[in-house]
């Protein structure tokens, strides 16, 4: 009764509410991407910009340098971002546990640790098969992580979850490192050590975007039975949801996600953490608005740290994943002494 | 008394006894491979004539400036770490407590890139403060987890402990990253290495900085082995049997943190030593830390000397990082004991 009076009230006040904070946050995201696509080396004026996006004239140099290396980069930074966050509240949704991040639960180790093998390997495997073997290493760290939670004596507490997080990424962090010394790769695989969309391509775009695009809008058709999850699970099933199913599948998307995202920027953390829990703080519990709300948001945290990454100590780039660790690991102390139990 | 010892007791002293011999033996063992170990091959019968004094100038030259120190040192290092592991474990009585894992490590590590990124000609510094600088961060970093991972009402639980250090641990290694792209190229090859826990002072100058460290700290603690004891029992029991629990365990601390923090001073980031080391020797004499203590400063001292000759054997003549081995060992050992502790 409680609950569903609360639903009616949200109902009446949260659309309009979220649509706005929406908007504001996709026209954010947009001056961010201006913004970032102006500002570098050689600082390009906002209007060559439009002119460069829009009208575009391949003969003048400004406008290759937007079309060819800036461009890409910047959405690149807002694909990952949107890519991690969706991963990350879906699976805060499926397994309210507040503590839930790709990066923090070895998946993005997994994803990088599995590149890291193909990179020594098959150095000429195209980006196209790369991806799917991310995909593969995103499952394996999940798998292990998990296996490691559930064979745990008193269950899978949020904590117990992120401490074999930890350890596994500790564990295939190592063995990436040890393979990349072992073949002599360090090189190429420094730019994703330290996390950074410095290399993204268009061909990598065009790879992504057609298995992000999916992932997203069938986490979008997940959301309902989603919010339902997070409600929990006797609630779900007593509302009628085949939850195994549901957590399957979703568990499948999370893995898509992190694993493209990770094969462009490097094991990057704390996006999934910090992003879904600021979306539920901004749209509230309804994850139909959590997931967009956190597309938007995710983009624009990673395109804001790769502008900081480049402006902090020119002509250097720091780490995207070092930047976003400091604002993270706060906030992650902040929810860990909550308790990790209410989400 | 001894006259009038149980059947079981004697036992237990002979195999005590037995596991003790057969660690140092074990230990002499791998010294002597690895003393052959590495670019240039010296027959046993060479190595035996040149620890004598009777080889070539060159073959003194690359067993006692190059070999010995680092053996030595690589010994002395897993000794502070499994004796620190195991001052750790019996005070909070967390079975997963080790100075890698609870960030202390990282603290002495970010103090000692400090100090080398500021006054990068190391030859002109005294080596004899790299120890103390190493020190004070450990005791920073331990501060700062202790304190955040404390509550009023709860005191501090075990998971939540780690959790804390697990997260300051990875925000102080961001914040290294961050910092190591201001440093020169040299520096920065060094901060690299270092970091990745490799036993980087091959110097006998190194073996005299610390050296007397492990050795005070560690008389220190098996003095105090008996408070151990007591402290693992519980607050309740200690407070009964007279020990002022509070003080002798802040004592207690420190000397831990000034183990690792000496230790990561010349080794860089090994983690997991300080588990695994007290977790073997528990297993092999006992929870008694008169006889534990000893024993997992040998483990520990064991493990590293094999880590580092591996990571010198494998990949000639280039070197692998001790610290890359330990974790490939111990983080699977980490998940295993999760799997086993109760919140």
């Amino acid at each position: 009764m409680i609950v569903s009076s609360h639903l009616s009230v949200s109902k009446q006040h949260r659309p309009l509410r979220a649509m706005v904070i929406l908007i504001v946050g996709l026209v954010g995201l947009i001056l961010a991407i201006g913004l970032s696509i102006s500002l570098g080396a050689a600082n390009i004026q906002l209007t060559t910009v439009w002119t460069a996006v829009f009208h575009h004239d391949p003969t003048l140099t400004t406008h290759q340098i937007i079309w060819e290396i800036r461009l890409p980069r910047v959405l690149g930074a807002a694909m990952v971002g949107a890519c991690f966050a969706v991963a990350g509240a879906l699976m805060q949704g499926m397994t309210r546990n507040p503590l839930a991040d790709s990066g923090l639960l070895g998946i993005n180790a997994g994803a990088a640790c599995m590149l890291a093998i193909c990179f020594a390997f098959w150095p000429s495997l195209p980006y196209m098969y790369l991806i799917l073997y991310a995909f593969l290493g995103a499952g394996v760290g999940a798998f292990i992580v998990y296996g490691v939670g559930s064979m745990s004596r008193s269950g899978l507490t949020p904590m117990r979850l992120v401490l074999a997080g930890a350890a596994v990424s500790a564990l295939l962090g190592a063995l990436s490192e040890g393979i990349a010394l072992y073949f002599q790769i360090g090189q190429d695989l420094a730019f994703w050590y330290a996390g950074g969309v410095s290399g993204t391509t268009w061909m990598h775009l065009k790879v992504m975007a057609p298995w992000l695009l999916a992932a997203m809008v069938g986490a979008m058709f997940l959301s309902r039975s989603i919010t339902l999850l997070s409600l929990g699970e006797e609630v779900s099933i007593g509302l009628g949801q085949r939850t195994k199913t549901i957590k399957i599948i979703g568990m499948l998307f999370v893995l898509v996600l992190a694993g493209a995202a990770v094969s462009v920027v490097g094991a990057v953390g704390f996006v999934g953490l910090i992003v879904p829990h600021v979306a539920r703080f901004l749209v509230g519990h309804d994850y139909r608005w959590i997931i967009p709300c956190s597309i938007i948001y995710g983009g624009l945290l990673v395109v804001l740290a790769d502008l900081a990454a480049r402006m902090i100590h020119p002509p250097y780039e720091t780490p995207i994943g070092a930047l976003i660790a400091v604002i993270g690991v706060p906030f992650f102390l902040y929810l860990a002494r909550k308790g990790g139990k209410e989400i | 008394m001894k006259r009038y010892m149980t059947n079981t007791q004697r036992k237990a002293q002979l195999r005590n006894r037995t596991v003790m011999i057969s660690l140092f033996l074990f230990i002499v063992f791998v010294f002597v491979i690895s003393m052959n170990t590495g670019f240039i091959k010296l027959s046993p019968l060479e190595l035996f004539y040149t620890l004598f004094g009777f080889g070539t100038s060159e073959q003194a030259l690359i067993l006692f400036e190059f070999r010995l120190p680092r053996i030595v040192l690589s010994i002395l290092v897993g000794m502070g770490l499994a004796v620190s592991g195991a001052i750790l474990q019996g005070i909070t009585r967390n079975a997963l407590a080790d100075p890698g894992i609870l960030g202390i490590n990282a603290g002495a590590g970010l103090m000692v890139m400090l100090y080398i990124s500021f006054f990068p000609s190391m030859n002109n510094t005294p080596i004899f403060i790299l120890p103390v600088l190493a020190f004070i961060g450990a005791t920073a970093a331990a501060a700062c987890i202790y304190l955040l991972s404390y509550k009023k009402d709860e005191g501090i639980s075990p998971v939540r402990l780690l959790l804390t250090g697990v997260a300051i641990a990875a925000g102080i290694s961001s914040i290294m990253i961050i910092l190591t792209l201001r440093l020169s190229p040299e520096s920065y090859q060094f901060v690299a290495t270092w970091l990745a826990g490799s036993i980087w002072g091959s110097n006998w100058k190194f073996v005299l900085a610390l050296l007397p460290w492990i050795v005070i700290l560690i008389i220190f603690v098996y003095i105090k082995a008996n408070v151990l004891n007591i402290l693992n029992l519980g607050d309740v029991t200690a407070v009964g049997l007279g020990a002022s629990i509070e003080k002798e365990r802040r004592l207690l601390l420190l000397a831990a943190v000034g183990l690792a923090g000496a230790s990561v001073s010349v080794s860089g980031g090994i983690g997991f030593v300080g588990l695994i080391g007290p977790h073997l020797a528990r297993q092999l004499v006992g929870a008694r830390h008169q006889i534990l203590i000893p024993t997992s400063a040998l483990v520990g001292g064991l493990l590293v000397l094999v880590a580092d000759t591996i990571g010198r054997w494998i990949l000639q003549p280039s070197e692998i990082p001790a610290g890359i081995i330990v974790a490939i060992i111990g983080a699977p050992y980490f998940l295993y004991l999760l799997t086993r502790l109760e919140d």
